[in-house]
């Protein structure tokens, strides 16, 4: 088990590396001189050579690149060009509020995916088995932001039941922050029921065909138990591989949902750095979301060994 | 030698079990739908999607403009005709772009095997890492804003999985009797991928294809919506939604009409997938 952590997390080197080499090309591709793009047409020379002389664009490419890679691996991921502060300190400030969209939209996500897809394959090609799997792939065909605005319109304009521009007053008032919340959380929760209500209905459905499920259900064992501890421990492998694969969807959706529903976090920080070309800014939330999800498919990996004690780490 | 060997495939049998999924109708009837107002839109729009109206700004639907008009006066419908032209373009092109690349990718890390697979796949490993609507909207927001660009941003979100998809049969035909005989004819490395490998994996990447167009569309119209797409006044299905969420306290059909055309073109492209999929998996197929 040492032995595969080890090794597990030593894999996480070259990924970073090759990540980070991504994002640096990816930065170079801006078309024509970063520095007049970043300035625009009318900046003096004088100018661009003192911001081409701050990013380093006047150094050769290599030293660039090994600067620009160590510096991301001592946490320095640079200053906002718009705002002048650093980066991981504007990350750091609206952090809090998308981790808080997230984990509420995966708790909906688990919370009425798994149960809906256990009762599925459970009545396999019944009524309720048909109408999830239709619902599911509704709910798999919505990009965040319509069925957000479909949201927005149905509870927070027409039924009023909602603010419309979410928490942005910023009183630090509980019951306004949840009710800010309900609607964005919803949004995301939703479209995540739909993969996991998918992914659980296809595990159980191998799950069950298995002898030991027809053994345990000869030897008297109840459904209930059945379902809980002999059939839906073995499907747990693929669920985590989906709800972990699931992450990077949800970054994207959360950046969505932030849109639409106006709350501060990561997704309108993007926004901002796109329409003020804060390319120091992107550039850094694109390592961050990158870093992210490689912190996340780690776990899952390592996640298996806690669910099913049969996986052997060699 | 010109003959294929074609071992895995049964085009039959995908047929019959395609027809016999009453979803995988709902799917194909919808999309051909789509696809005759998109090549026929020219003929079924109402109005010119440009044409400027100032009298008639933001109207609700009314007999003149069945779905009303946007802040220019323009009418929503002939605008969401045209916006289908767009959305189902660049989707399709992107999507071969990166059918092309990808599978080309996938069947020579296969083939050639060892250290380059292991790099190629690292490679693509950490690219399907990035988020695909942030990879899209930081490749969009560096080339600038244009139908090129959206679509090379789509197309390299995309690539990966193609390469994944087109590798793994391309492991195992590699150690195949009719490959190895092929070795032995003398057909090089190239001959042995396009003529002994391909043609008995491409249906592999074919059914899987439909479910990444939908995605496709998904991204270009979610870029759209955040202004990455084409630029205006083009109509596109995303810039219209974005548009009606700027008037979404005075006219909030605005938003609803191009919505519900993205949903229902990736719903109807997903039902088809999903069939094609499990027609494709005789594991599933029983079930």
């Amino acid at each position: 088990m040492m032995h595969y952590l080890l090794r597990r997390l030593l894999l996480v080197i070259p990924t970073l590396l090759i990540m980070l080499t991504a994002v640096f090309v990816l930065v170079r591709l801006v078309p024509g001189d970063t520095a007049s793009v970043i300035l625009g047409d009318q900046a003096s020379a004088a100018s661009l050579a003192a911001l081409r002389a701050r990013l380093g664009l006047d150094q050769p490419i290599y030293v660039q690149y090994l600067t620009f890679v160590g510096k991301v691996l001592t946490g320095d991921l640079g200053q906002s060009l718009s705002t002048g502060r650093s980066v991981i300190s504007e990350v750091l400030q609206v952090l809090p509020s998308t981790i808080q969209l997230t984990v509420a939209a995966i708790a909906i996500g688990l919370f009425l995916g798994l149960p809906l897809g256990i009762v599925a394959a459970l009545n396999r090609n019944g009524w309720i088995d048909y109408a999830s799997r239709v619902v599911s792939l509704v709910g798999l065909s919505f990009p965040a932001f319509v069925s957000g605005i479909l949201m927005l319109i149905v509870f927070a304009i027409q039924l009023g039941w909602f603010p419309v521009l979410g928490n942005t007053s910023g009183s630090g008032d509980l019951v306004d922050g949840l009710r800010a919340l309900v609607l964005p959380a919803l949004n995301l929760g939703i479209i995540m029921t739909a993969y996991v209500a998918r992914v659980t209905r296809a595990a159980m459905l191998g799950v069950l065909t298995e002898d030991y499920i027809r053994t345990a259900r000869a030897k008297g064992v109840r459904p209930r138990q059945l379902v809980m501890t002999h059939a839906l421990r073995n499907s747990l492998i693929p669920i985590i591989t989906v709800v972990g694969l699931y992450f990077g969807t949800l970054i994207g959706n959360s950046v969505l949902t932030e849109i639409i529903f106006n709350r501060p976090g990561l997704g309108k920080l993007i926004i901002g750095a796109l329409n003020a070309r804060d390319y120091t800014l992107l550039q850094g939330l694109m390592i961050i979301f990158a870093v992210c999800v490689i912190i996340v498919n780690t776990l899952t990996d390592l996640a298996y060994g806690l669910v099913d004690p049969r996986v052997e780490y060699t | 030698m010109t003959a294929v060997v074609t071992v895995e495939m049964r085009p039959g049998g995908l047929w019959l079990a395609l027809m016999q999924n009453k979803l995988a109708w709902v799917g194909i009837v919808l999309l051909a739908l789509i696809v005759v107002i998109a090549v026929f839109g020219p003929w079924l729009a109402p109005h010119d999607p440009l044409e400027q109206n100032i009298v008639a700004r933001l109207d609700p639907p009314s007999p003149d403009f069945w779905l009303g008009t946007d802040s220019y006066g323009r009418d929503v419908l002939s605008r969401l005709i045209y916006g289908a032209r767009v959305s189902l373009v660049v989707g399709f092109v992107a999507i071969l772009i990166a059918m092309v690349i990808g599978t080309a990718i996938g069947v020579l890390a296969g083939y050639v095997g060892g250290m380059f697979d292991q790099l190629v796949m690292g490679v693509l490993d950490v690219l399907l890492a990035f988020p695909t609507l942030l990879l899209g909207l930081m490749i969009a927001a560096m080339l600038g804003a244009s139908l090129h660009n959206l679509i090379i941003a789509i197309a390299v979100t995309e690539i990966a999985p193609f390469a994944r998809v087109a590798r793994a049969p391309t492991i195992t035909l590699r150690q195949r009797e009719f490959v190895e005989a092929g070795r032995a004819y003398g057909c090089g490395p190239v001959r042995i991928m396009t003529h002994h490998i391909l043609p008995n994996m491409i249906s592999d990447v074919v059914v899987m294809s439909s479910l990444w167009l939908a995605s496709a569309i998904r991204t270009e119209a979610s870029l759209s919506f955040i202004g990455l797409g084409v630029p205006p006044p083009t109509a596109t299905w995303g810039s219209m939604v974005r548009e009606g969420f700027e008037n979404i306290l005075d006219a909030w059909w605005l938003a609803v009409f191009p919505s519900l055309a993205i949903l229902v073109t990736v719903l109807a492209l997903n039902l088809l997938g999903d069939a094609l999929r499990d027609a494709s998996d005789p594991r599933s197929r029983a079930r």
